[in-house]
């Protein structure tokens, strides 16, 4: 069975947190997801997305904390409009924008990252492996096997 | 950034116990470890939290020479300030520690040993990537100014203001209106104890008037406010009295021939003052004010005959708005509250009607100082009224068309408007309208079952869909909603339990002091279980009914606990500041103030001169925003920079 690498980007304050519950609360979850803590989801640049997938993750997680519920104010909407944008983008890069997801989950949601990442790690899973480094730039900036 | 030729790092995996032994193979996790590039010493030890663990980290930093140091083990909430103590004690900076996650997110959660030590391998690796590029980072230090300032001058910023005063720190308390005392002066009693709201107030006015830490500026708003927790400037605009209150004997001869005659707002429009008036007679200060907006012109052929009268000489017509300068190191919201306006409920016609009024209406009514002495009249014809209804959630509990909160008070003062009504009128019948009656507080619920056990009060559940005028009747028509059947009340007066909104001037001043407010206006708290009476926005703290709905007993302790945390502000020499901040790298920067407008606590300013960034370290929270929308890469994270998560994502992702 193909075993995606996933990379997650998680908010400190809420989807770090949260996953830290899934723990305490020893629930058990695909392990293809690596965490990696930040401030804020809005820490969170394209390149450091792109950078993953160019690096071999098949698919990449981003965690926040949900609407309102910004530690900093506002970031998770920051971190929305940037990744909704980004998604266009990649769309024109020819990765599937299925490979990012970005989720509001937050300390007391344990239950909903276990959740999120079987789901995740199952869709990446069913679109299979990147490769980005096997595809090719064409002139127009298109990505092809 | 520290470049040092190569720093040498130690790792340091926990078994704890066979909470992570069980399931991740330690010894390989340390064995693969040693061979990674930086890795001067790898071990691992079954409980890295006990002391000698801690003792083990400290002698190895010594021994080693080691300039970072990684603990794989539990989450970083728990033991991160335990290895950086003991980094510290060993000489190393705490900023060189840093904690590998493989308990909570990974041995806890991975049940298969080979997976979850492949992936406690590479969590390690990210954590050595980022502390090869980690740098010495000390505190960043400010000193803080101990003068506090309140706004707002009812119970919430007075009770503030003299526990603060209290503590021996200097206060100011800014008030918008003539005299302190806000909406809980013009309530007649108070529910449950049936206290004189006066009687228990006025006290407090007067001590805040006399404490010698205490500055009060009524008749004054905040302009505008600059700088950071600590250090605010903030400018206060003080409106002309036109009535110089040290002069003022308060002898109403100027109120008297004042031709002026304007509603009282004291009173809720229920009575009349002068252009030149007292707004109550125990006004703090006590002091007539001159109503610039009502008064007929202060040049002598206009009017000027209060000045005429005027035997203390205290009326100067020549007073100017002054604005005044003041430097505080605290800030307490205590802005408030008011009622929702009822012409928004149009079927109630409390727009038209005079015999629909609303709950501080009906409080000046039945108060001993109102426009009736006390005596329950209706403001159309002065007739005492034989049938009352009380209408509770006006515009509250509805989020259709009006607020979705719950106003919190209104069930309360609902009961305690019908209780004192029977009391006054005894004969009379009061019908409740209800939802939900919500009488969670101390000696709240025996209080509303006494307005029904004891005063013979009527409670139908249900709504009122419409009120409409027969005669110098009121026709109330709603539905009782526990038989199914429609009530049609008439009644002599109407009172509607009005939600409790925003302060009508809360949204632009929350925006002059860049505070957080919610959905519905109401100040914003930093957290809402732990930290209930600070605001997001560091040395800011909130108080009373600004922060949402709230009685008397709820908001005096709220105003004591920001009160109290100030105190523990103004405790401190100097405030300790997060140093893992977003400086900029002045090269790069082009000045294209990208990052000013993602900064939410305005830290970041462009310099119109040098045409870069300035940042204000301070106010800098490190959320990191700005540094992701840099296009330049010149707003780098300190400790968390854009080469540090390539490197981290490259070691977790790779091989």
């Amino acid at each position: 069975m193909f075993e995606p690498k996933i990379m997650c980007f998680l908010c400190k304050w809420c989807t770090y947190a949260g996953a830290d519950l899934a723990g305490t609360s020893r629930m058990s979850y695909s392990a293809n997801g690596i965490n990696l803590r930040v401030m804020c989801s809005s820490r969170i640049d394209p390149q450091h997305i792109l950078h993953a997938f160019k690096e071999g993750a098949d698919g990449v997680f981003i965690g926040g904390c949900h609407p309102g519920d910004c530690h900093y104010v506002e970031g998770n909407y920051k971190t929305l409009r940037r990744i909704t944008l980004f998604k266009t983008m990649m769309e024109q890069l020819g990765i599937d924008p299925k490979r990012l997801r970005l989720e509001w989950i937050s300390a007391a949601e344990g239950k909903k990252y276990v959740e999120i990442m079987n789901e995740f790690t199952q869709t990446i899973r069913e679109l299979g492996p990147l490769n980005l480094e096997e595809k090719t730039l064409t002139e127009e900036g298109v990505c092809h096997e | 950034m520290m470049k040092k030729e190569k720093k040498r790092i130690g790792v340091f995996v926990c078994h704890c116990g066979v909470n992570i032994a069980g399931v991740v193979d330690v010894a390989r996790v340390a064995e693969v470890l040693k061979e990674y590039p930086g890795v001067e010493l790898s071990a691992d030890y079954v409980y890295m939290c006990s002391e000698p663990g801690q003792q083990m980290v400290l002698d190895k930093i010594k021994e080693e020479k080691l300039d970072a140091v990684i603990v794989a083990a539990c989450s970083p909430t728990l033991h991160e300030g335990t290895f950086q103590h003991a980094a510290e004690l060993a000489g190393l900076n705490p900023h060189q520690v840093e904690i590998a996650n493989i308990r909570e997110q990974d041995a806890w959660v991975h049940p298969d040993r080979e997976r979850a030590t492949d992936k406690a391998i590479r969590i390690v690796r990210s954590m050595v990537e980022k502390a090869i590029q980690n740098e010495d980072l000390e505190p960043i230090k400010v000193g803080v100014t101990r003068k506090a300032l309140v706004i707002g001058g009812g119970v919430a910023g007075l009770q503030s203001a003299l526990d603060i005063a209290e503590q021996g720190y200097e206060v100011i308390v800014v008030e918008k209106e003539p005299s302190v005392g806000g909406k809980m002066i013009q309530l007649s009693e108070t529910f449950p104890t049936l206290d004189c709201s006066q009687c228990i107030l006025t006290p407090k006015m007067v001590e805040a008037t006399r404490h010698p830490k205490i500055r009060l500026m009524t008749y004054s708003e905040v302009e505008s406010i600059s700088g950071f927790v600590g250090n605010f400037k903030v400018r206060i605009k003080k409106k002309p009295r036109f009535v110089d209150e040290d002069l003022c004997k308060l002898c109403n001869d100027c109120a008297d021939v004042c031709p002026q005659v304007v509603p009282d707002e004291y009173n809720m429009g229920l009575s009349f003052r002068k252009a030149i008036y007292m707004p109550f007679p125990q006004a703090v200060p006590g002091t007539y004010t001159l109503d610039r907006d009502n008064c007929l012109g202060t040049l002598p052929i206009r009017c000027g005959k209060c000045k005429d009268v005027c035997d203390a000489k205290a009326i100067d017509y020549d007073m100017k708005e002054e604005i005044i300068e003041e430097e505080v190191g605290a800030v307490v919201v205590a802005t408030g509250y008011d009622l929702y306006d009822m012409k928004a409920l149009g079927e109630y016609g409390g727009e038209h009607y005079e015999d629909v009024v609303n709950g501080l209406e009906f409080e000046r009514i039945l108060s001993a100082s109102g426009p009736t002495g006390g005596k329950v009249q209706r403001p159309s014809d002065g007739k005492e009224p034989q049938n009352v209804v009380f209408i509770q959630c006006a515009g509250s509990r509805d989020p259709e068309y009006h607020n979705s909160y719950c106003s919190k008070i209104c069930c309360m003062y609902t009961a305690k408007h019908a209780m004192l009504y029977k009391h006054r009128v005894h004969n009379g019948n009061a019908t409740v309208f209800y939802i939900d009656v919500r009488t969670g507080g101390k000696n709240f619920d025996e209080f509303y079952q006494r307005t029904i056990d004891e005063d013979g009060v009527l409670y139908l559940r249900g709504k009122v869909s419409k009120i409409f005028k027969e005669g110098d009747k009121l026709l109330v028509w709603g539905v009782d909603t526990l038989t199914g059947q429609k009530v049609e009340v008439e009644a002599d007066m109407v009172v509607l339990a009005m939600a409790m909104t925003k302060a009508d001037g809360a949204p632009a001043l929350m925006k002059k002091l860049k505070v957080a407010v919610d959905a519905n206006g109401w100040l914003g708290e930093a957290h809402p279980k732990l930290r209930p009476v600070e605001s997001l926005n560091q040395g800011f703290f909130l108080a009373g009914c600004a922060h949402g709905p709230k009685d008397i007993p709820e908001t005096v302790s709220q105003a004591s606990a920001a009160a109290a945390k100030v105190g523990a502000l103004f405790a401190k020499t100097e405030l300790m500041h997060e140093p893992t901040i977003v400086p900029v790298v002045e090269e790069l920067c082009s000045g294209c103030g990208i990052c000013v407008s993602m900064c939410p606590y305005g830290a970041r300013t462009l310099d119109q001169v040098q045409h870069v960034i300035e940042v204000n370290e301070v106010l800098c929270e490190g959320c990191g925003a700005c540094a992701a929308a840099c296009p330049a890469g010149a707003a780098q994270q300190r400790n968390q920079s854009d080469n540090q998560i390539f490197s981290m994502v490259n070691a977790i992702l790779r091989g």
